[in-house]
C-alpha cells in the first residue's frame, strides 16, 4: 500500500428490522470485507439501527447516471395505463 | 445464541419461536429441510405460473381490438414476466439454481397454476383473465405478503403493488363488452361461464383434503386456508358480476345472511385433478412453447457472448 493512500471503498447496506430489505446507508474505507463489516457495525449501527449488514465493494457496483435519466428511463414515462388509477370504474365496483 | 453448537431440537424450537413471534425467516437462518423444500416447491410453482400465464394472454396481443388495449395487454404480460423473475430470485435464495427449476418444469416435476391450461378463445377471455384469474391471484397474494419467508414476502409486496392495474383493466374490458351490443354481451357471459369454475379451483383443494396445508399453516408459509381465500374471492366478485349484468354460472349461488357470505355449489374436482395431472386442453402446448422459446433464444445469447468477447479483445488490443 502506498503511504497516504486510502483503503478500498465499500458501500454499506443495513436491514433495520427482520423482514425488511437491506437499504443503502453510506460507505467507508476498509482493507477487507470482514474489516468493512466491523467498521460498518461501528459506524452505522451505534444506536441499534440494524440487525444485518451487507458490504459490497463500491467498484463492483454499476450505476446508471442521473444526467442520463431522461434518455435512460424515457420509454417508461408515457405509459399511464400501468397505473391502477388509469382505469375509471363506477363507484359501485371501485374498491377493486 | 450461536446456531452452530445448538442441538437440532433447540434449533427447531428457536425457528418455530421466531415464526410464532411473527418474525420473518431470512436466507441465512437455520431452517428445517422440509420448510426449505416446501418453499422451493411453492415459490417456484408460483414463478412458473407467472411465466406460463404469459402464454394465454400473449395469444391476444396481436389481435387486441385497439391500440390502447394492445399497449395495456403488452404492459400486463410484461409485468407477469417480471413477477416470474422476482419469484425465481426468491427461490434462488434457498440455494437452488434457475436451471434446476426450469428443468423441473420441463420434465413435469414442477407444477404451475392449472388455469393456464385453458385456451383463450375470444377477446372477452382476456377481460375474464384480468378480472377473475388476477382477481383470485391477488386475494392469495395479499395474504402471502405476510408469509414467513422474508424474500417471498417482500416479493409479494412488490407484486401486489404492480398487480393493482391488472384486475381493473380486465374488469374494464368485461364491463365494456357487457354494455355493448347483444353479441358483445354474450361474449362476456361466455367468458365468465368458462373461467368462473377454474378460477375457484385456483385456491386448491378444500382444507380437509389439502395435502400440504396443515404444516404450511404452522410454519406460516400459508396465512389463510384455501377455503377462506376462495370464500373471500366469491364474496367480492359476485357484486362485480351483478353490476356488469352478468350471471355467475352457478345455480346454487346464494347470499347466506346468517354466515354473512355467499354459498356456492360444488366444485368439479375430477376436472381439477385431470388438468393438474397434465390432461387439460393446453398442458402439452404450454410446456412445448416454453421449451421452444428458450431454444429459439439461443442465437441471441450466443450473439451477446460473441459481442462481449469481441469488446474484451478490443480493449486488450487498445491496452497493448
Amino acid at each position: 500500500m502506498v503511504p497516504g493512500q486510502h483503503m478500498p471503498l465499500f458501500e454499506v447496506f443495513i436491514r433495520s428490522r427482520r423482514g425488511l430489505d437491506h437499504k443503502h446507508v453510506g460507505s467507508l474505507h476498509a482493507e477487507t470485507h470482514q474489516q468493512a463489516l466491523e467498521y460498518a457495525r461501528d459506524c452505522y449501527t451505534r444506536r441499534s439501527e440494524g440487525v444485518s449488514i451487507w458490504v459490497v465493494r463500491s467498484g463492483d457496483i454499476v450505476a446508471s447516471q442521473e444526467e442520463d435519466a431522461g434518455e435512460f428511463f424515457d420509454p417508461m414515462d408515457d405509459k399511464p395505463y400501468r397505473h391502477a388509477t388509469h382505469y375509471r370504474l363506477p363507484p359501485e365496483v371501485d374498491n377493486m | 445464541m450461536n446456531d452452530s453448537n445448538a442441538s437440532p431440537e433447540e434449533l427447531l424450537r428457536r425457528f418455530q419461536a421466531r415464526i410464532d413471534a411473527e418474525q420473518r425467516i431470512e436466507p441465512k437462518d437455520w431452517m428445517p429441510e422440509a420448510y426449505r423444500r416446501t418453499l422451493v416447491r411453492q415459490i417456484s410453482q408460483h414463478a412458473h405460473s407467472e411465466v406460463i400465464g404469459m402464454q394465454p394472454e400473449g395469444n391476444w396481443i396481436l389481435r387486441a381490438p385497439s391500440l390502447r388495449r394492445k399497449a395495456v395487454l403488452l404492459a400486463k404480460v410484461q409485468d407477469e414476466g417480471g413477477h416470474g423473475l422476482y419469484l425465481y430470485s426468491a427461490t434462488e435464495t434457498l440455494g437452488v439454481s434457475r436451471e434446476e427449476l426450469v428443468e423441473a418444469l420441463h420434465e413435469g416435476r414442477a407444477k404451475y397454476a392449472s388455469i393456464f391450461n385453458y385456451p383463450t378463445l375470444t377477446w372477452a377471455d382476456i377481460g375474464a383473465i384480468g378480472w377473475l384469474v388476477d382477481g383470485a391471484a391477488i386475494v392469495n397474494q395479499i395474504s402471502l405478503q405476510r408469509t414467513s419467508y422474508g424474500p417471498y414476502a417482500r416479493g409479494m409486496v412488490r407484486i401486489c403493488k404492480e398487480e393493482s392495474f391488472h384486475q381493473r383493466q380486465g374488469y374494464e374490458v368485461i364491463l365494456t363488452l357487457a354494455r355493448g351490443s347483444a353479441e358483445q354481451k354474450a361474449m362476456a357471459q361466455d367468458a365468465l361461464d368458462r373461467w368462473w369454475w377454474p378460477s375457484l379451483m385456483m385456491f386448491g383443494p378444500h382444507d380437509a383434503e389439502s395435502a400440504h396445508s396443515a404444516q404450511s399453516m404452522t410454519w406460516k408459509i400459508k396465512r389463510q386456508s384455501n377455503d377462506e381465500l376462495r370464500q373471500k374471492f366469491v364474496d367480492q366478485t359476485v357484486p362485480q358480476a351483478e353490476f356488469a349484468g352478468l350471471v355467475i354460472p352457478d345455480p346454487q349461488l346464494l347470499w347466506n345472511a346468517e354466515r354473512g357470505h355467499y354459498d356456492f355449489g360444488p366444485i368439479d374436482w375430477e376436472e381439477f385433478n385431470r388438468v393438474v395431472a397434465g390432461n387439460g386442453m393446453c398442458n402439452r402446448d404450454r410446456i412445448a412453447h416454453h421449451r421452444r422459446a428458450h431454444e429459439e433464444g439461443e442465437w441471441v445469447r450466443e450473439a451477446v457472448r460473441a459481442h462481449e468477447e469481441r469488446k474484451r479483445e478490443r480493449a486488450a488490443q487498445d491496452a497493448a
